[in-house]
């Protein structure tokens, strides 16, 4: 068994990639496959508080890279989703804790564990993003359509295609009615400046702090609108042809239309 | 009724959307032509070889730079001409790939505007129409990450091709 290695990167930070890590994460176990997530950003944890096992931590990622514990040890299995699990960040070391070596030993022996081993990259682009990369074999880039979000990812996916590792973009807190108005970039505009492959787009919702206020996926509740599109991003990602949603609000013709298609 | 006019006359600014993919549109073009020294040095290089196949050349006071301006970003080149080169036919080969730069994947090939290139051997001849007979090309963009992949074979098959020029040219050649 050898599972896909995807890192999830931005370069700035606060864009949502541990929330996208958790979610896309969570939906793919749902589905049933065997998931494990890695916490790459040593010293500044959180992916553990989101996913909501904080208080279950014993070993982490740097101990098992010094060869205190064994790789299974310091995994912590999530009581929601049978098939997920994480392996924890140091919370009081240093990037340089982890070499990109050590991270891909470590990654490798993930991926004959899993289906899927996704890589919670730490912001930035110095030592923790090369190990963070390192070890990964395709790559998910999560940006915002703001100016300064774009820009960070436009870095990161200029270092990405450097080290030839395959990328699709999930572009986060799209707000459609801004986009409709013209006061914010759409999902389109973010894709063609990027120049890169749309894996999804999601919408803003206040029920996401919510849900991370709890340490809950949100995937949990099956009929939340982000549920929804975190599962059409899992299924892009086994390889279905998902069609993407438009977030324009649909006027009442088309509504009536689809009510009668369904009906 | 003024308000009425100024309102059809000035149309209304465009939506920040639009300013931002605008503005992001210059800054990248920007970040990425922040080329590696190596990659300058055989930008320059390739320029050299190509201008000093139709005229003389002082190579040790070449230039060449990237000039940020209101609404582009343009290549500059302030080359030396010390003689015109005699020459009955024009060079066989007289096309070198634009793409050359795109060997370097880190960094990004640049993309020019040829249709409204300033080069223009009789500004350059006469010496008050330009200062130092500066070459200026728009830069139009850059090679987007989707296209570097695909671009990069080529980039490499041509750079192949145009290390065998220069080397026919004496020079060392670039990669």
């Amino acid at each position: 068994m050898s599972g896909r290695r995807i890192v999830v990167t931005s370069g700035k930070g606060g864009v949502g990639k541990t929330t996208t890590t958790v979610n896309v994460g969570a939906a793919l176990a749902k589905r049933g496959h065997k998931v494990i997530l890695v916490d790459t950003d040593i010293g500044l944890r959180n992916l553990d508080l989101v996913l909501g096992v904080e208080k279950r931590i014993v070993f982490d990622l740097v101990e098992v890279v010094e060869g205190r514990c064994q790789v299974r040890q310091a995994l912590i299995k999530d009581k929601r989703f049978e098939s997920l699990s994480m392996l924890p960040a140091a919370q009081t070391r240093e990037k340089e804790a982890v070499s990109e070596a050590q991270m891909t030993t470590v990654i490798d022996e993930l991926a004959e564990m899993a289906d899927f081993v996704f890589i919670d990259c730490p912001a930035g682009i110095e030592h923790g993003f090369r190990s963070a990369i390192a070890g990964a074999k395709e790559a998910i880039v999560v940006t915002t359509p703001e100016v300064s979000a774009i820009r960070d990812a436009d870095r990161v996916v200029g270092k990405l295609t450097a080290a030839k590792i395959p990328l699709r973009l999930i572009v986060n807190r799209v707000r459609p009615e801004m986009v409709k108005s013209g006061d914010m970039m759409s999902v389109d505009d973010v894709c063609e400046i990027l120049a890169s492959e749309l894996l999804g787009a999601v919408p803003d919702d206040e029920e996401i702090i919510d849900t991370t206020n709890r340490g809950e996926p949100i995937v949990l509740d099956e009929l939340n609108k982000l549920a929804i599109v975190y599962d059409k991003i899992a299924r892009r990602l086994e390889g279905e042809l998902v069609p993407f949603t438009t977030f324009d609000t649909p006027n009442f013709l088309s509504r009536m239309l689809t009510i009668f298609k369904a009906g | 009724m003024l308000d009425f006019l100024k309102t059809l006359f000035n149309p209304p600014p465009p939506p920040s959307s639009t300013t931002a993919k605008e503005r992001l549109r210059l800054v990248l073009l920007s970040d990425h032509l922040s080329l590696s020294p190596e990659t300058l040095a055989a930008l320059k290089a390739d320029l050299l070889a190509v201008i000093s196949r139709y005229v003389e050349i002082d190579s040790s006071h070449a230039d060449v730079t990237f000039e940020h301006r209101e609404n582009d970003v343009a290549v500059l080149a302030s080359i030396p001409i010390t003689g015109v080169r005699e020459r009955t036919q024009p060079p066989a080969q007289a096309t070198l790939p634009l793409e050359m730069s795109a060997i370097d994947t880190e960094t990004h090939a640049v993309q020019i505007d040829a249709g409204s290139e300033s080069v223009d051997t009789q500004a350059m001849n006469d010496t008050n129409a330009s200062e130092n007979g500066a070459t200026s090309t728009p830069v139009t963009g850059v090679v987007s990450a989707a296209t570097r992949r695909r671009r990069r074979k080529k980039a490499q098959n041509l750079a192949n091709r145009s290390n065998a020029n220069a080397q026919q040219l004496g020079k060392p050649a670039q990669a």
